[in-house]
């Protein structure tokens, strides 16, 4: 099934491709800002993101964060205590998810283009880690993953407004927020006429940590044991200029 | 003002933070109390990972130590060969205890590990100091006579050491022990441990009260600076920035405390530390046992 998925999806990204070619693509999007920063005063950020699609059809947008594996964990009482039992560990989760469009999808959205670029967060395609772990109850931690992460303000379900201007010039705005993850997002255009795919664009946004927050976590992450040495040594010298301090008074 | 806290991932009111560093650091300048078993319990409360939380509390009470030891030591409170074995115990079991602290994030149950065990110990010290704080009210005209320097099955242990600022002869082996005992809660909890260590030392070792405190802050700086070297090193999860406001506002709250504490009365003081700690103890209880919103969650140790 998988398999099958996979060389589907690889034929339309190939098909897709001579479409492109052939109609010199017709979208244009651009960022305000390729770039999302998290510095010392990150408490989230709005995205502008804009473009132009010539000729009539709809716009959809996806905003897809980095993939890593997730483990999903599940609470049972024991004693009168929630405590985590089951889990499972799901593969290909994407940190982020965001979309666009300028109205509802499933007025000009069909179910198998949303389906093959996994448009939607019911055609999210992520799956366990262990294969064996595949049973009915499987698909509660899937719901549970999306649920999870739009709790967190990570995963949007309907999509966010996109603006038509005057001369098919589109707008659209996105919120990340604070507990963003840091890494490459891929920002997809799609342009539906008809109910076909007419073209496709894809953009790429680099959210970082920048600054002080960024050289602290990096120092944290990459030489832990120098960093442990002077957390203890910044707490020795704030007791110590504590005590000095008081004594004086 | 948000300030984005770097390890923790998330964004938190500056003041916010500066406000509990100096609540609790005046409630344990007044008390004498370490504060550590009432910070990261709040911390938890604001939505900080409890990994995280743990281990950079640790980093924040290695400063209140230091400044707390200096005092202690320039009016020559610190018997410094007792800490010695105290802090050789508490290394050992400090190591021991962030190894379990790894084990037991891979495993999903940190989280309920760190929160079972402040329910019990909270719940221990609030009752203890809740039962005393009413005692010593209703007797406070009685002068209570205890003492006396029993001979148990603890001075025939093996490897009896002389601790002269003590003026002890005991065996090393229990001093090791206690050590191990609060080095261990110490990586798993994110507190000094000065409030099972400081009984241990009057009650069990029998060391005169004036060299108690000073010689449990010596060992408790070792402890927590081991304990903030290996989180840093096995789990990332010592956040200097959070360390750095908690420190600033603990060491003004602790002064403002001292002063405060010298012009009020002791039993009702403790009473209310006692309730104080007992309503964070229900609050703990009741998310443990109330039935989440969502019974799955995401995430490798923290989340909640």
């Amino acid at each position: 099934m998988i398999r099958r998925i996979l060389t589907l999806f690889i034929c339309v990204t190939v098909f897709g491709g001579f479409v492109r070619a052939a109609n010199a693509s017709e979208i244009t999007v651009d960022l305000a800002d390729p770039v999302v920063q998290i510095t010392a005063g990150f408490s989230g950020t709005d995205l502008l993101l804009f473009g132009v699609a010539p000729g009539d059809g709809d716009i959809v947008i996806v905003i897809r964060g980095p993939i890593h594996d997730e483990i999903v964990r599940k609470k049972d009482r024991v004693l009168g205590v929630w405590v985590n039992k089951d889990e499972i560990t799901l593969e290909d989760v994407p940190a982020f998810y965001a979309m666009a469009s300028n109205r509802a999808l499933d007025e000009f959205l069909p179910g198998g283009i949303a389906n093959i670029h996994q448009i939607g967060l019911e055609n999210l395609q992520f799956n366990p880690k262990d294969k064996s772990l595949v049973t009915e109850d499987w698909d509660h931690f899937r719901h549970a993953l999306l649920r999870n992460k739009q709790r967190q303000e990570l995963y949007t379900w309907d999509p966010l407004p996109l603006i038509f201007k005057g001369n098919r010039l589109f707008r659209t705005k996105v919120r990340f927020p604070a507990n963003v993850s840091v890494g490459t997002f891929g920002i997809e255009t799609y342009l539906i006429r008809k109910g076909e795919l007419v073209d496709s664009h894809t953009t790429l946004l680099n959210v970082r940590k920048f600054g002080v927050e960024a050289s602290v976590y990096d120092f944290a992450h990459r030489q832990s044991f120098a960093y442990g040495i002077l957390a203890v040594l910044i707490a020795c010298f704030a007791g110590w200029a504590a005590n000095a301090a008081f004594r004086k008074t | 003002m948000q300030i984005y806290l770097p390890i923790a991932e998330m964004s938190v009111n500056v003041f916010l933070l500066l406000g509990l560093g100096g609540g609790v650091g005046m409630l344990s300048g007044i008390f004498g109390v370490g504060g550590g078993f009432l910070m990261t319990p709040l911390l938890f409360f604001m939505g900080i990972p409890s990994a995280v939380a743990v281990a950079t509390e640790a980093n924040q009470i290695v400063a209140s130590s230091v400044s707390g030891v200096l005092a202690h030591w320039r009016r020559g409170n610190v018997d410094v060969k007792m800490g010695g074995v105290l802090l050789v115990g508490g290394v050992l079991g400090s190591s021991f205890g962030v190894w379990l602290f790894s084990v037991l994030r891979e495993l999903g149950q940190i989280d309920l590990v760190i929160k079972l065990s402040y329910v019990i110990f909270l719940t221990i010290i609030g009752s203890l100091m809740l039962i005393e704080s009413i005692k010593s009210m209703r007797a406070s005209k009685r002068s209570v006579k205890s003492k006396a320097h029993h001979h148990t099955w603890m001075h025939g242990l093996p490897f009896k050491m002389r601790f002269r600022k003590s003026r002890l002869y005991v065996s090393a082996l229990l001093p090791l022990a206690i050590g191990f005992f609060v080095g261990l809660l110490a990586a798993i909890m994110g507190v000094g441990g000065g409030f099972v260590m400081v009984p241990a030392m009057i009650y069990l070792l029998g060391m005169p009260t004036s060299v108690v405190v000073g010689t449990s802050l010596l060992q408790i700086i070792f402890v927590t600076a081991n304990v903030t070297l290996l989180q840093s090193v096995n789990n990332q999860t010592v956040d200097v920035v959070l360390a750095m406001l908690l420190m600033v506002g603990g060491v003004i709250g602790a002064q403002i405390g001292t002063r405060i504490g010298g012009h009020l009365k002791g039993e009702q003081l403790r009473g209310l530390l006692a309730l104080i700690v007992l309503g964070v103890c229900a609050k703990l209880t009741f998310d443990l046992v109330v039935t989440p919103i969502d019974l799955y969650s995401l995430g490798g140790g923290g989340g909640h």
